[in-house]
């Protein structure tokens, strides 16, 4: 990418110059402040962050420093990306919810001098380490409150900096010029920003991105999603994650389009109505709490409105997709979308802040088949992506009217995967990381000897070329036979039944393929009442053979599914059983983001995991359970264990190859 | 990397928004309201018996005591709801004569209660606006017109409310009736209605019961911060111990509606006078 004088857009700082000509004066950044959205044009941009780079300089800022950058999405934080990267230092992100000690490691680890940070939470934070961060020596705050009587010698107002470059300005005029020729003489080669992984295994590692590559990412996706100066972003998923600091920094820059800061972070769902972003990005639970807050509403609702929601939504589920993805639909199929749009879709949209999306991507974790066609039935261009901070995020994305459920679409532009011999999958793209900070030794671990990334993940290629994300490569085991299981991927199967919670699956090192099922009180009680089954506890409900009909339904689809994967196709369940209590937190059973842990459980009920395998129908266990008040007790029950259907193994087909 | 950047060209941050409606050229530190020999009873039940206590700018000044030691009966007599038989108040060096509640909010006495007295119907927003009535100078015409200096006025009135929401972090419900928030939010924004009155004297009467720690936390948080950032007197009820000795400045004792101590957190808790009192020692 060049700019019309032939120079090389190779760095942030140049598209804001760039913008600050061509867009002038369409709306850069939005920020609800008193209620009111304040706009900033582009050219406002470049005045704010050029105040406020130059009176960084001042400060001392200079070429190769680390600055971090601490706080919730707030413009000014974001200007002091651009400020920052403009005098070639290197802006460090750092999660604002990072508890002190996590915060003094990566702002130590990354060396910073300087750190701009939202308020006094984190001012308080940052000087309460001040001891373990000893490169650090300024620090800037956005929010002025509760910080009038801490002494200013080491401390700056946001504002202030800006004021003092604001006048360094006015008195020689050189200084915007020379300011601005750094930009420009700047090569691409530059660290753009080192963003540090969330360190959910081990300590967390600063991840450098160069400039060029940073640019070269963002410009592809860019043109992939057509995204322009017109295009608008709610920008309120976290600062220093690599998918905020992509698709609202980066592309904004690049595309000229307009990033929005919300009032606060409770606030998100009223700034995404008022605002109506055409550009949206949202994990799969984002979808799941809309879906369950407008399924609740409904049951509220009157019994005309109601039925009208029910019908049209059969209505959009049948076109719906179709339409959106340009499919042939009937002409009666048509007129009936186009009412239910007029009467249910758009409404519901529009109160969602769904209005004027043209693309959203979903990431991170799977998402439910049957979640994932709502959304897409209203007429929301919802797609997958894949990826990785190593990746400068995207690796795979869906192409509009190639997208699926299961799948996180083909490599994006320019990108190169490929998967290992042992299942793992690799990449090489334009954005992919320069290597981690200070530590050569990681970095050379994650990269293979022909310079591919390893991503960690187990994954395929199906017969559509799109990738499918299967587990954590170390997750994966092999059943005796050599047949693979992909623990993750088969309860993730099973969990897209709304009346499965949790699921735990084992078969490493042994015959088949067996899971524990817990039950989702809410939907089988629901059920239970419907159907007139008397049961008075968890325990009861568990363990009534009705229950264990449904559920070895739904194991049978779940074996039917995998079936038809040739890969996952030996990792079918053979038996199960449905487990007498809830998995919790309190119980160590789960993580406390509500995570499995297959270990733990795999110890605690060593003994039904025996009997899963040695063929017995029932088994009698007694289970240590901790109340909430801390108080322990037991509960003793006789468990059943079911067989499940098996299906063939269809024949070998190209998927592997297709990848290749 | 200290040599090109002289601190001293920066200049020092100052809150942009103030609470000055009611601002008065006492000194901080003078006395603000003085209360002497106040007495008040209700036909043969004396609730205050002869109590004196002064409140001075700019402190958080708190009154404790146990169950119907006549601390609400004290505050509604500072805030001219009650009228003492005996004694005087004199406030801002004026004594004050019989007087109504409406005349002492103009005074810029404000109040939170007790059990929360907010309009559950209205948002929060409305409720806080209704905070800003004694501060509005068009009268009804005006405002039944809705034209020229009313809706500049109210224009006004908005950005002072907006200003409180944002300072009290209550955004996310600024459009949600109150009656449908939680307890916690119905204290903060009946506190946000008591500060849109932009008080010199701001009474809260146990501003933190029935809260858990974290809202008592919170609450104590934003107390303080009323008290340094906008530099108002602070007079408060409040049962919870640990709260009264953090926040407050100076503690009055009340007991069967009598002063059985006065003085610092640290002195008042040291008062064996005060000790019984919350023991429960029976009195002579």
């Amino acid at each position: 990418m060049s700019d019309a004088d032939g120079a090389p857009l190779d760095t942030f700082p140049k598209y804001l110059l760039l913008n600050a000509k061509r867009f002038a004066g369409r709306p850069a950044m939005r920020h609800k402040d008193f209620g009111i959205w304040q706009t900033w044009t582009w050219r406002r941009q470049l005045e704010e962050v050029r105040a406020f780079s130059v009176g960084l300089k001042a400060l001392g800022v200079e070429q190769g420093n680390r600055v971090a950058i601490i706080g919730a999405n707030r413009p000014r934080l974001y200007w002091a990306f651009a400020a920052i990267q403009a005098l070639r230092a290197i802006p460090v992100p750092v999660y604002a919810d990072a508890v002190g000690e996590e915060l003094a490691y990566v702002l130590d680890n990354a060396g910073v001098s300087v750190a701009v940070v939202q308020d006094q939470e984190q001012v308080d934070k940052v000087l309460s380490f001040a001891e373990r961060i000893p490169s650090l020596e300024q620090v800037i705050y956005d929010e002025p409150r509760g910080l009038r009587d801490y002494d200013h010698t080491k401390l700056h107002a946001f504002e202030s900096i800006q004021e003092h470059g604001r006048s360094l300005l006015a008195s020689d005029p050189s200084i915007g010029s020379l300011w601005e020729k750094n930009i420009q003489e700047a090569d691409g080669d530059d660290v753009s920003v080192m963003l540090y992984t969330s360190g959910t295994t081990g300590q967390s590692k600063g991840v450098m991105i160069k400039a060029s590559a940073a640019v070269n990412a963002a410009a592809d996706t860019v043109k992939f999603d057509g995204l322009n100066e017109y295009d608008e972003v709610l920008a309120y998923l976290p600062l220093a994650w690599v998918g905020d600091h992509y698709l609202n920094y980066a592309q904004g820059y690049v595309a000229g389009f307009c990033m929005s800061c919300p009032e606060g972070p409770e606030t998100v769902s009223h700034d995404l109505k008022e605002i109506g972003p055409s550009f949206y990005f949202a994990p799969p639970r984002v979808f799941e709490g809309l879906l369950t807050s407008v399924t609740i509403r409904m049951e509220d609702a009157g019994r005309l409105k109601k039925h009208l929601f029910n019908h049209y939504r059969s209505v959009a589920a049948k076109y719906g997709e179709d339409i959106l993805e340009k499919r042939p639909v009937p002409l009666f199929g048509r007129i009936a979308y186009w009412l239910g749009d007029l009467l249910v879709y758009g409404p519901l949209k529009n109160s969602l802040g769904f209005s004027k999306i043209r693309t959203a991507y979903t990431a991170g974790e799977a998402i439910g088949p049957d979640l994932f066609s709502f959304f897409r039935s209203l007429g929301i261009n919802l797609k997958q992506l894949y990826g990785q901070t190593e990746a400068f995020l995207y690796v795979t994305a869906q192409k509009d009217s190639e997208v699926r459920a299961d799948t996180v679409g083909p490599a994006t532009p320019n990108v190169d995967i490929r998967i290992s011999e042992d299942g793992e999958v690799q990449f090489k793209s334009p954005g992919m990381f320069a290597g981690y900070y200070k530590q050569e030794q990681k970095t050379a671990e994650t990269l293979t000897e022909d310079g591919y990334v390893k991503t960690g993940d187990a994954g395929f290629f199906d017969k559509d070329g799109q990738l499918k994300i299967i587990d954590r490569a170390k997750d994966v085991g092999k059943l005796k036979s050599g047949a693979l299981v992909a623990p993750k991927y088969i309860e993730n199967t099973l969990k897209f039944f709304p009346n499965i919670k949790e699921a735990v699956t084992f078969g490493d090192g042994r015959e088949f393929a067996a899971a524990f099922i817990n039950i989702d009180l809410q939907a089988v009680g629901n059920w239970a009442e419907r159907n007139n089954i008397a049961y008075a506890s968890y325990q009861e409900l568990a363990g009534h053979p009705q229950v264990y009909e449904m559920i070895a339904d739904h194991v049978d689809e779940t074996n039917k599914k995998l079936a038809s994967e040739q890969m996952m196709a030996g990792g079918q369940i053979k038996r199960f059983l449905v487990l007498h209590k809830e998995l919790d937190a309190d119980d160590g059973e789960l993580t406390r983001t509500q995570k499995v842990r297959r270990g733990f459980i795999g110890d605690r009920y060593g003994e039904l995991i025996e009997a899963l395998y040695d063929g017995s129908q029932e088994k009698y266990v007694e289970t240590e359970v901790t109340f909430e008040d801390g108080r322990k007790g037991s509960i003793k029950a006789t468990v059943k264990i079911a067989d499940a259907g098996f299906y063939s193994v269809p024949e070998a087909s190209t998927a592997k190859e297709a990848a290749e | 990397m200290n040599a090109p950047f002289d601190p001293k060209l920066l200049t020092e941050p100052t809150p942009e928004f103030t609470l000055s409606a009611h601002q008065d050229d006492i000194p901080s530190g003078e006395v603000l309201l003085n209360v002497e020999h106040v007495s008040l009873s209700f036909g043969g039940v004396k609730a205050i018996q002869d109590v004196s206590f002064d409140i001075r700018k700019g402190e958080v000044r708190a009154i404790i005591g146990p169950n119907g030691a006549g601390k609400t009966s004290m505050l509604n007599v500072i805030n001219g709801f009650y009228h003492p038989q005996e004694g005087t108040i004199t406030y801002r060096g004026e004594p004050r004569k019989a007087m109504r509640s409406t005349a002492a909010a103009r005074q810029g006495i404000s109040r939170t209660f007790q059990n929360i007295a907010l309009f559950n119907g209205m948002s929060t927003l409305d409720n806080i606006m209704t905070g800003r009535i004694t501060l509005q100078t068009k009268n009804l015409f005006w405002q039944a017109l809705w034209h020229g200096p009313a809706v500049k006025e109210d224009i006004e009135h908005r950005r002072a409310v907006e200003h409180i929401i944002d300072f009290l972090e209550i955004q996310h419900i600024r459009k949600t009736p109150v009656g449908r928030l939680p307890y916690g939010l119905q204290k903060r924004v009946e506190l946000g209605r008591a500060l849109a009155a932009e008080p010199a004297l701001l009474l809260l009467d146990e501003p933190m019961a029935g809260m858990n720690l974290e809202e008592k936390e919170d609450m104590s948080r934003f107390i303080l911060d009323v008290n340094s950032q906008f530099g108002t007197t602070i007079a408060l009820i409040e049962h919870d111990m640990g709260v009264v000795m953090d926040i407050s400045d100076r503690v009055v004792v009340l007991d069967y509606g009598r002063k059985i101590g006065d003085g610092t957190p640290d002195e008042v808790s040291k008062n064996q006078d005060v000790i019984d009192a919350y023991l429960g020692v029976p009195h002579d």
